[in-house]
């Protein structure tokens, strides 16, 4: 089929395909800001204290944010496409809640590990589900079930605790992989965050992500079923928080109804440290988990001076604002893209 | 040619019907709420548990009408809760140490630490350009953070406190207690604000149409900026009546409450996309969740079902709302369609 | 009264590399109502925005009344007495029609800050009747219909007492009965003195209601005439600075099978009954006053609403079409009205944009195949000659004209055997509508079904083999190429054929 143009020629080569390669465009990349930022932590801590730089620590300091990674993966799903998800603490408290009741109650423990999973799966289904029926931002709904869910948990729980795990579930979160240092825990974040680079940046999946996060109008008239991927999603990070409780849990050994009260704040600071943009449509898992252990590294820095928690959340806060107050000073810099 | 749209001037008040039928039906749900509660629990209908019921509302009476002017930008301040908890701490420490300051200068202060803390929101919302999710999120962990510093993880105590201090909350001017009072003065303050002066309207303005305030001149960075140094002083006020009210300056004062704030404004009318909202609107959404809160404690519902209740309120709220709203615009719409 | 009130000398604009501007020079006279015309980057709306103060001209001079002035931004020109309504309205949708007009404005007692809402309703009443229009100064404008809500802006801009009132595209999103109503209030204010500058593509309209005509080329001043001496070909030559051969290709199309057949579809409140047949190599030109429902019908046949009764068939056979996917696996295409809200994801590249609804052809397993994807872009995007240094470069970087290229070469590549162009030329420039509906035709003759929905009655005139016209939902008339004559199709439009209410009664919907 040929199209002969009436008031100018055509071009024999027509539009060109490949872009040419900008060494530049390379290295002015929010990952690279954040790898050097890497680096930078890593001299620090190394001076705070001599082990740091050893194979065993490195692996021991990742238990402390594996839970955290996990659900940063699939949050930045949700954010990518536009939305956000305030329920995610909630949900994990109560997917453990519900995997904590039956073990007391004497079911076996594997069973109620995966009817704690369901529980949260379909807590995020109700939320994807609310999100795509009634037509309100999910900052609303989430914001709702951020209070339903965790109170359902207290309402399971009560005031109690539950432990006394069996050691073959606390091996989970506690354990590593054979012989090696590698935790388990980190092990499993790491397949997931495969699978998650791999949807989002290869997959038709993700592209689809990226169309309805930038103009979810415009995917649906182009045959993207919008409301299907957003249940999709929200079902996920239901299925992705309930299993951060169960690891969770694992790993204290112990499930508390108040489960992940500060989880909401840190994750998405490391979600937007990553280079996902609020507003969707932008973002990468490798970003991502640079910001992950960027932040992780940093909180086990502060440890070991002995800062208290409450101080390093302020210091994260501030980090936050400086991830988002980064980009649009560099833009001006830059005045490019 | 005459552009008889008849039909536009009857919709026109059938709308402003509407809109006050929000107010009328949250009204007449109170009022059945408070009908059924108190068939099941005789204490509910008495005075004094009406006069519980108003202190405590008067609290997130407050700062929900800062709240209000926030999300009718279209924003969202989530620090409230946290900026309350470091005001109130702050002033908690400073009376305690300073027996004689008069209980008007201790709610200066807190007025003022508030209004401080929101102009750092404003500024880096409206300078900054920090959308305001992060920028209160942020802000909200920052000011719960340095409540635990500054107070060394202590709490303030009522035989710490002077008595003038405590009394704030207590005494009663005119008959009214001090807190109905305040928040009398306040609401009608923003109501005169919002709604006869030229700053105010803009308000609406901005939430409505952020380009078009733009394009016919108005300042939206000053906008953007009052209306979360609003927010802020309104919590700091808050802030030193709470203390004052339960006698006790704690670290972990008032965790959660942000989400009331909003969850007030949403039932009352405000709408999150911005552009609407009204005071009586927000005043009766957050008698309503007060009630509800007085009313599962008359029930001696255990206290763990609070929390589910309270965020299925909200997304009930929320869900009906939605499905009304839809179906009133739909017939109000010249035509209708998409 | 040839007073000029407003001239501009030797005005030139730069945007980093683009000139958009070069040396124009223009001239307003008091109490006319003045057209500005040209092809798509000819520089008329960099112009008004240099007359509205939001952009400053790199050099040349403005003179407002004989006194050189500095327009340095959108308030100081509205100060001078200029007012301009955008094609995007400026209005405020939850808040009243009054307080849009007196929005930045407003009348108040200067000590206590109180505004006297009495006074300013009582003015918006006045100043509505001043154009003869009654409407309730306290409705909310989100309530009113996109003619009412650009008559605020006609209010506003009298509220500030402007002498001059500029007007970009005002009537692209009016019905025709608007158009008219909107052209009487134009005469009203010209009436009182106030001087009109008015950018259309509606070459007709500039007939109908402007004095004289600027004609703009390539950032160039071409020349201004007197609308009463100068004819449509020789404005068409000034702007695209060549003889167009026919601007509507005439092409004898053998008339195929029936390919889609509708039969009694209904939709409440938005179509009724709606039964026709479009065949293979046709075009069917569906025309109709905006609102007539034309395009909720091609959204339902496409799935993206559905419908309450009615039957779709496809080749014979009955389909059941609830979403796009199904409708795109019958063959279907939709290319929507709003190319950038619904036809384009605008910050991303030209190959992810073509290949959004295909992208399962390049998936196996799941993952997309980039060379392919590519490969097949760029042949769609040659194909419909888009013009953009590369395929990565992002959709909202490209002209209107290419924009439109690129939405269609992205349903061209589903292949389709029906395709529904939902005004496949607004807003884009003589040359480019050209090449587009030689495209169309060349598509019929390769068997494809077309329906066209157009606004633009010389478009359905000139393209369709058969008309449809709808009125507030129902089909009212049915024309071959042959009979349609231009009245006909109006009343159609109106519904004065089949004794239907009249002309005052007809909604504009959204």
């Amino acid at each position: 089929m040929n199209v002969t143009d009436i008031s100018k020629g055509i071009s024999s080569a027509g539009i060109s395909e490949k872009e040419p390669f900008s060494a530049r465009s390379l290295f002015i990349r929010w990952e690279s800001i954040l790898i050097l930022l890497i680096i930078i932590v890593v001299i620090i801590n190394s001076n705070i204290s001599t082990h740091f730089l050893t194979v065993r620590t490195l692996f021991n300091m990742t238990f402390n944010f594996m839970e955290l990674g996990i659900i940063a993966l699939i949050m930045s799903f949700v954010i990518i496409i536009g939305q956000i998800d305030l329920s995610v603490g909630s949900n994990m408290a109560m997917s453990a809640a519900v995997m904590g009741i039956n073990y007391q109650m004497g079911v076996n423990m594997w069973v109620a590990v995966i009817l704690g999973l369901l529980a949260g799966t379909l807590g995020g289904f109700f939320n994807g589900v609310l999100i795509t029926r009634v037509k309100i931002h999910s900052i609303i709904i989430t914001l709702g079930t951020y209070s339903l869910f965790r109170g359902i948990a207290y309402v399971i729980l009560g005031d109690k605790a539950v432990s006394s795990y069996t050691e073959k579930f606390l091996y989970l979160g506690q354990g590593r992989i054979g012989n090696s240092p590698v935790p388990v825990e980190l092990a499993i974040f790491s397949v997931l965050a495969v699978i998650f680079g791999i949807i989002l940046h290869k997959s038709r999946f993700g592209r689809y992500m990226y169309a309805i996060g930038n103009n979810e109008l415009a995917s649906r008239y182009s045959g993207i079923s919008v409301d299907r991927i957003k249940v999709i999603i929200y079902t996920a990070s239901g299925f992705i928080c309930a299993l951060a409780g169960v690891l969770f849990s694992s790993r204290v050994s112990v499930t508390r109804p108040n489960m992940g009260e500060a989880f909401l704040f840190e994750i998405v600071t490391v979600v937007l440290l990553g280079g996902v943009s609020i507003y969707g449509g932008q973002g990468t898992i490798f970003g991502v988990v640079l910001s992950l252990f960027l932040v992780g590294m940093l909180r086990y820095g502060l440890s070991l001076v002995n800062v208290p928690s409450n101080v390093m959340s302020v210091i994260i806060g501030c980090i936050l604002i400086f991830a988002i107050l980064l980009p649009k000073v560099l833009r001006r810099v830059f005045a490019v893209r | 040619m005459k552009n008889l749209d008849t039909n536009t001037q009857h919709r026109g008040q059938l709308l402003r019907r509407i809109s006050g039928r929000r107010e009328i039906v949250l009204s007449a749900f109170i009022i059945i709420l408070i009908i059924a509660v108190s068939i099941r629990s005789p204490y509910f209908l008495t005075i004094s548990n009406f006069k519980n019921i108003l202190l405590d509302s008067s609290l997130l009476m407050i700062l929900a009408i800062g709240q209000m002017m926030v999300i009718i930008t279209a924003g969202i301040d989530l620090s409230v809760a946290s900026t309350l908890a470091f005001s109130g701490m702050a002033v908690g420490l400073i009376v305690s140490n300073n027996g004689g300051i008069h209980p008007l200068l201790a709610i200066l202060m807190g007025t003022g630490i508030g209004m401080v803390i929101g102009s750092l929101n404003g500024f880096l919302i409206s300078k900054a350009g920090i959308p305001p999710i992060i920028a209160t999120i942020a802000a909200m962990v920052i000011w719960r953070g340095s409540t635990f510093i500054i107070s060394g993880g202590a709490w303030v105590d009522a035989y710490e406190m002077p008595y003038s201090f405590k009394q704030i909350a207590r005494n009663t001017t005119l008959l009214v207690p001090n807190l109905i009072f305040i928040v009398i003065i306040v609401s009608i303050i923003f109501y005169y604000f919002l709604g006869y002066t030229k700053t105010g309207r803009q308000i609406y303005a901005f939430g409505s149409n952020p380009d078009a305030a733009r394009f016919v001149g108005i300042n939206v960075a000053k906008i953007n900026f009052l209306v979360y140094m609003f927010s802020g002083t309104l919590a700091g006020l808050g802030g030193v009546l709470w203390v004052s009210r339960y006698a006790s300056a704690q670290s972990n004062t008032a965790t959660g409450f942000e989400l009331l704030t909003v969850a007030a404004c949403v039932i009352g009318g405000v709408f999150i996309f911005g552009g609407t909202g009204t005071i009586t609107g927000v005043l009766l959404g957050s008698f309503l969740l007060s009630i509800v809160a007085n009313a599962l404690n008359q029930i001696r519902i255990s206290p763990f079902w609070k929390l589910a209740i309270q965020g299925a309120i909200i997304l009930i709220a929320v869900i009906t709302d939605s499905i009304l709203s839809r179906r009133v615009e739909r017939t109000l719409r010249e035509g209708g369609g998409s | 009264m040839d007073k000029t009130i407003l001239r501009l000398e030797n005005i030139t604009k730069t945007f980093t590399g683009t000139l958009a501007l070069n040396k124009v020079n223009f001239e307003l006279n008091a109490g006319e109502v003045h057209a500005i015309i040209g092809e798509n980057g000819a520089g008329k709306s960099t112009l008004i925005k240099v007359i509205s103060g939001i952009h400053q001209p790199d050099s040349g001079s403005i003179y407002l009344n004989d006194n050189l002035v500095s327009l340095n931004n959108s308030l100081l020109a509205q100060k001078h007495g200029i007012a301009t309504i955008y094609q995007e309205p400026t209005i405020f949708p939850d808040l009243s029609i009054a307080e849009n007009v007196y929005m930045g404005h407003h009348e108040y007692n200067p000590v206590t800050r109180h505004i006297k809402w009495k006074k300013i309703h009582d003015n918006t009443v006045k100043l509505l009747e001043s154009l003869e229009v009654k409407l309730d100064p306290r409705t909310m404008v989100k309530n009113l219909s996109a003619a009412n809500q650009q008559l605020v802006e006609i209010v506003k801009a009298l509220s500030q007492n402007s002498q001059i009132l500029i007007m970009d595209e005002p009537t692209s999103a009016l019905t025709l009965s608007e158009v008219k109503d909107l052209f009487k209030i134009i005469k009203h204010l010209k009436n009182s003195g106030t001087s009109i500058i008015f950018i259309s593509h509606r070459i007709e309209e500039v007939f109908e209601i402007a004095d004289r005509v600027t004609v703009l080329r390539d950032g160039h001043y071409i020349d201004t005439r007197d609308v009463s001496d100068v004819t449509i070909d020789e404005l068409i030559k000034m702007m695209v600075g060549r003889v167009l051969k026919d601007m509507f290709p005439k092409i004898k199309i053998e008339r195929g099978d029936p390919i889609l057949r509708v039969e009694a579809l209904t939709k409440a409140r938005q179509f009724y009954n709606i039964s026709f047949e479009l065949h293979k190599g046709e075009i069917l030109g569906f025309s109709g006053l905006i609102g007539a429902g034309r395009s909720e019908l091609a959204r339902a046949i496409f799935g993206l609403e559905n419908t309450d009764s009615g039957k779709i068939l496809v080749n014979g056979k009955q389909v059941y079409i609830h979403n796009p996917v199904v409708a795109m696996n019958y063959g279907l295409a939709y290319l929507p009205e709003d190319r950038q809200h619904q036809g384009l994801v605008l910050p991303m590249d030209i190959t992810d944009n073509v290949t959004l609804p295909i992208l399962g052809q390049f998936t196996k397993m799941g993952l997309v195949n980039t060379g392919r994807e590519t490969k097949v872009a760029k042949k769609y995007a040659d194909m419909l000659d888009v013009r953009a240094s590369g395929l990565w470069k992002k959709v909202f970087e490209l002209s209107g004209g290419n924009q439109q290229k690129v939405v269609l070469a992205k349903w061209l590549a589903t292949d389709p055997k029906v395709l529904v162009l939902d005004e496949p030329t607004r807003g884009i420039d003589v040359g480019a509508k050209a090449s587009v509906h030689k495209f169309m035709g060349e598509l019929a003759s390769q068997g494809i079904g077309i329906i066209m929905i157009s606004s633009e009655l010389s478009e359905i005139l000139g393209m369709s083999d058969r008309i449809i016209v709808m009125c507030e939902g129902k089909i009212t008339a049915e024309f071959t190429r042959k009979e349609a004559t231009q009245d006909k199709l109006l009343s159609a439009a109106v519904g004065l054929s089949g004794g239907q209410k009249n002309k005052d009664r007809v909604k504009a919907k959204k």
